[in-house]
């Protein structure tokens, strides 16, 4: 009797899942995406660079807690979510090393130097990728499939070339490890939703306002086979579903859930039809992620009898 | 140690412009791409500062306090222009690269700073020795930079490329990573080397030994162009926060 009048505070509800049950989950949900990746570049074993990356993000979360005397935290599995992250984000043909030095990035210079998890500013995946794109331009924007060389779908879009929508859907183009199947990565996103990892209104919000932005501005109307192109080339769906709904990333605001999605649909749009490269998910999404203080405080709720700006 | 010396120490380590006092970031952050670059700009900036501090220094008792600052731009401002055409006429390569940062070179804090917090307050010689401190320890710190980044960023030391190395068959060629040459690179680097030298200080003051303040409250608050920040406090005061949140509940 007496425990159900305790008066304590804030949070009342309390569930048992852990920050490595749900990043346990994001792995599963990864692994479509990745195998299809390793089978799709097995030409290029792309397995090599998958599973030195993923290590390299581990190990650098590990030797830098050891060397700092913090906790180690490396079985909360974040580290390996961000090192499989970015090396979905990355070409297969590019050196390990370069895997490795991205991954020490993410870990160590974006996630541990600003606190560890929960205190990251953006995405330490995408961070990494961005930083491997501005320090090695050449090699993170070549790619090959089949052993043959040449520009990914959506650059041959913007040139103005005919792409083939069904190859761009299940997979069998050139692009980073794991951007390139629509299907693969689908499967894990609804595995996400269903199981309430991921809350739709973020990837949601993103997909429709990039389609409008990209109906009015592509130059080719409402055209099915050009927005389908659009959507399923690049790195939009894993970014979407996968990049975009990082909780330390994002917004806790429902309202603010929409804000940030619409701020990447233009943003990527703007990019992608505007920009000089072909490809403009990642900076859209890290961009996005520097508003997400502004935005939680534009939309923070208001608490019942509080007027307008929280007072009384 | 006497006054002239302690100057060029003072410059040199105990407030260094780039890495204890933080002034002039502007250039340090834009034209540090290569060591070559740095030294171009910290001697130039060095040879503004001497002439300038020693000019106002002579002045000192001529510039009215009222309007002193416009008089300070003006006498930096002629002698950046003198900088600026000698460059030019001397060493074009290097005009070419600092580019805009050469006439920028009249807002630079590190200038008028020295000038307002010392020049105008002392006489010509100790002037002219504050002036090559400062200016030393800025084109010391801009080299480091210069060196860091370009030795990561582009491969090279002082524009020479860096050989293979060779171990039987394999030739080990190093990637640039060109990051370290754009503008987030300057960020990345600055921040470690200060880490780095703030390491280092603090090692130093647990073993005891001597360590070089780095606040500047050594000739007093009178002399200091902080003394609005800090309040006239002593150095390494921390201001109570507990006491100051238990006073404004009792007010409230």
């Amino acid at each position: 009797m007496n425990e159900k009048y305790n008066v304590s505070s804030s949070p009342h509800i309390r569930d048992r899942i852990k920050s490595s049950n749900i990043m346990l989950l994001v792995l599963i949900a990864l692994l479509p995406a990745t195998l299809f990746g390793i089978w799709n570049f097995r030409h290029e074993n792309a397995w090599i660079l998958v599973v030195v990356t993923t290590a390299a993000a581990v190990l650098s979360e590990f030797i830098y807690e050891k060397l700092m005397h913090k906790p180690i935290t490396i079985n909360d599995l974040s580290a390996a979510v961000t090192g499989l992250l970015l090396a979905l984000n990355l070409p297969p043909t590019l050196p390990w090393w370069m895997g490795v030095l991205g991954a020490v990035f993410a870990i160590v210079v974006v996630k541990q130097l600003f606190g560890g998890l929960g205190q990251n500013f953006m995405n330490p995946a995408l961070a990494a990728r961005c930083f491997l794109l501005i320090s090695f331009t050449g090699q993170m924007t070549y790619f090959v499939y089949d052993g043959v060389t040449g520009p990914t779908p959506l650059a041959q879009l913007k040139a103005g070339e005919a792409v083939n929508t069904m190859d761009m859907l299940f997979g069998n183009i050139r692009g980073t490890i794991g951007e390139t199947s629509v299907i693969a990565i689908m499967i894990g996103a609804m595995f996400l939703i269903l199981m309430g990892v991921i809350d739709l209104r973020i990837p949601g919000s993103y997909i429709v306002s990039f389609v409008v932005f990209i109906v009015l501005f592509g130059g080719h109307g409402f055209d099915p086979q050009y927005i389908t192109a659009h959507l399923c080339g690049g790195g939009l769906m894993l970014g979407a579903w996968f990049m975009a709904t990082d909780y330390v990333t994002s917004p806790i605001t429902s309202s603010g859930k929409i804000v940030y999605g619409i701020c990447m649909g233009l943003l990527t749009g703007l990019f992608r039809l505007f920009g000089g490269s072909a490809e403009g998910v990642s900076y859209a999404i890290i961009i996005s992620n520097l508003l997400v203080p502004l935005i939680e405080k534009v939309t923070l709720p208001r608490p019942f009898g509080f007027g307008k700006g929280g007072e009384k | 140690m006497n006054k002239c010396t302690e100057r060029i120490f003072n410059g040199l380590i105990k407030e260094n412009p780039t890495f204890v006092l933080m002034l002039g970031m502007c250039p340090t952050l834009a034209v540090t791409t290569s060591a070559i670059n740095g030294i171009g700009m910290g001697l130039s900036t060095t040879a503004v500062l001497i002439m300038s501090n020693m000019l106002i220094s002579m002045l000192r008792k001529i510039i009215p306090d009222s309007v002193r600052m416009p008089a300070f731009i003006v006498v930096v401002a002629s002698f950046v222009t003198i900088v600026d055409f000698l460059l030019e006429g001397f060493v074009p390569s290097l005009y070419d690269s600092l580019g805009l940062y050469i006439p920028l070179i009249v807002v630079n804090c590190i200038i008028l700073g020295r000038a307002e917090s010392y020049a105008s307050k002392n006489p010509v010689l100790p002037s002219i020795f504050d002036g090559v401190g400062m200016g030393l320890g800025f084109t010391v710190g801009l080299t480091c930079i210069g060196i860091v980044r370009e030795l990561i960023g582009a491969g090279q030391i002082f524009g020479m490329d860096i050989p293979p190395i060779r171990i039987a068959s394999i030739s080990l060629e190093y990637e640039p990573v060109a990051i370290f040459v754009q503008a987030p690179g300057a960020f990345l680097v600055l921040a470690c080397l200060v880490a780095a030298q703030n390491k280092v200080k603090i090692r130093l003051a647990k073993k005891g030994k001597k360590v070089p303040k780095t606040s500047g409250c050594a000739d007093g608050c009178a002399s200091c162009s902080s003394r609005g920040i800090c309040g006239g406090h002593p150095a390494g005061y921390v201001p109570d926060n507990k006491t100051d949140d238990k006073k404004e509940q009792e007010e409230a």
